[in-house]
């Protein structure tokens, strides 16, 4: 590991200088991905700036009906939020579906969301990586990919985005606060992320010295009908192969309104667009759960070892709004 | 709230720890995770190097009462935090903390190596139930007072994060079932 400076700031204004000072610096909070990736080479700055303590740590309701969760609120906290358990279930499952007891303990909520890729190559220094060394090539492609997207990638990179978190996140609308050098600014989190095209190494949409503060989630409206679920290759402690995020709102047996979110899938938590326009004003039946699965994936652009993705994907959503529809209709009766 | 330092060119801190409720002053490389420290330079080899990424549990240790992983914990950022160590956690006059006697009762090992990192993890573990956190094998996520049941399913989820190569998963289960029920 290379030798770095490390500083503690007093406060978040003189750590956005800091990082925003020197192109070598970087923001650390639970610094569960980081380290690892500093230990492994992939990382190497010469600069550690500390933000725990500075970044808000706590879940507030908002005027709006909605809450702001502090990005320095720990993974596990935020899962074990009575208001997050009730209002929005798919986001403490999505967190409960990640990582490990300690790994929840120490990760951030910002932090979970600036988590790079796990994908082999990009973690391996020795190997290629367009997201790592940009143009020195990309042997996934031709390699060990049945973990990698099958939506939303190219020619240069497949890797995907490896967040449980982000992914209800998307399906809730979140919107990320960020303060900058240029002053504080909010945006969705779908403006957060960039599809990889020919600059995978340009994830986000943040400037240097951008520290996400805070995210907000809007009133949860029928978020309480929500679910997340995660196939992973053991039943435990593993990243995912596939999930999904959704919220379901039926009357009559009619779907008013869907949101849907792929994980594991994408280099980007990948928000369900057109599956959600296929659903309004359908029937809440497994057909039309698989028209609008179909509709989804007919994008879909796989590589000969994660083809199986498209079909689990299709599967795995079917099977929840399924569920959810129930749930929902048990819900109504009751 | 931890010490807030302002000299950024340094590669090195001075630093205090404070371990097992002792403060230990040390200079140390920034490089330097929680980990290391503890082994290398306080002599504390009860916590154990498994993968040093994150991966096995092997070095988990607790800050304030909570179970986190040491190996990606950088030293200098855990100044300022209560740290305990498996070295820690039996009474002073050496009787055993109760995980650890049920540990030995049930067999709950083979080559040792993960213990010190599943005894740890399970104290913070019990200590999560108790406050009424889920996971993901709680039945329910609807918010309740008062602890959560951990069956084996529960159990088994909330210590994923440790592994055993040896594959003494049964009588982990048992033992912790057992400190569960005592206390009961």
């Amino acid at each position: 590991m290379r030798p770095f400076g490390y500083l503690a700031p007093p406060d978040p204004a003189a750590a956005i200088a800091a990082v925003t000072g020197r192109p070598d610096a970087a923001f650390v909070a639970g610094g569960t991905n980081l380290v690892d990736l500093m230990k492994l080479g992939v990382a190497a700055p010469g600069l550690l700036v500390d933000v725990t303590g500075l970044l808000p740590d706590r879940i507030e309701p908002t005027a709006t009906g909605g809450l702001r969760i502090g990005a320095g609120v720990r993974n596990s906290d935020l899962a074990a939020d009575p208001r997050v358990r009730a209002g929005f279930p798919v986001l403490a499952q999505a967190v409960l579906a990640g990582a490990s007891g300690q790994l929840r303990n120490m990760a951030t909520v910002g932090g979970n969301l600036l988590q790079r890729t796990r994908c082999l190559y990009f973690q391996d220094v020795t190997k290629p990586c367009n997201k790592r060394v940009p143009g020195s090539g990309c042997p996934a492609r031709a390699g060990d990919h049945r973990n990698l997207a099958i939506l939303g990638g190219s020619p240069q990179c497949v890797a995907t985005h490896p967040s449980d978190m982000a992914v209800a996140l998307a399906a809730l609308d979140a919107v990320v606060h960020v303060e900058g050098p240029a002053g504080p600014r909010a945006l969705p989190l779908g403006e957060l992320y960039r599809l990889p095209g020919d600059q995978p190494d340009q994830e986000t949409t943040l400037q240097r010295g951008d520290l996400i503060t805070a995210v907000e989630l809007p009133a949860p409206e029928y978020a309480a009908c929500s679910a997340y679920r995660k196939v992973r290759d053991r039943a435990s402690y593993a990243f995912g192969v596939m999930s999904v995020a959704a919220a379901l709102d039926v009357a009559d047996g009619v779907v008013r309104d869907a949101r849907l979110a792929l994980g594991a899938v994408a280099p980007v938590p990948w928000r369900a667009r057109t599956a959600e326009r296929v659903l309004a004003g359908r029937p809440a039946t497994a057909e039309w759960f698989g028209r609008a699965a179909d509709a989804e994936l007919a994008a879909a652009a796989p590589l000969p070892d994660n083809a199986f993705k498209v079909t689990l994907a299709r599967n795995v959503v079917v099977r929840m709004l399924t569920e959810l529809a129930r749930s929902e209709l048990a819900g109504d009766a009751s | 709230m931890m010490a807030r330092v302002t000299t950024a060119d340094d590669t090195s801190s001075e630093l205090t720890l404070v371990v097992n409720g002792t403060s230990h002053r040390l200079r140390l490389d920034h490089r330097t995770t929680l980990l290391d420290a503890l082994r290398e330079h306080l002599g504390l080899t009860g916590t154990k190097k498994g993968c040093d990424h994150g991966q096995c549990g092997a070095c988990t240790v607790l800050i304030g009462g909570r179970r986190v992983n040491s190996c990606l914990l950088l030293a200098v950022m855990a100044q300022g935090t209560e740290i305990t160590t498996i070295e820690g956690l039996a009474a002073p006059d050496g009787e055993l903390h109760p995980l650890q006697a049920a540990f030995v009762e049930h067999d709950a090992l083979q080559c040792g190596y993960c213990t010190p990192g599943q005894i740890c993890s399970a104290a913070a573990m019990l200590g999560e139930a108790a406050a009424g956190w889920p996971s993901a094998a709680s039945p329910s996520l609807t918010p309740q007072t008062g602890p959560v049941t951990l069956d084996a399913a529960e159990i088994r989820e909330r210590m994923s994060g440790n592994l055993c190569r040896c594959g003494a998963y049964v009588n982990i289960v048992a033992a912790i079932r057992d400190v569960l029920e005592e206390a009961r």
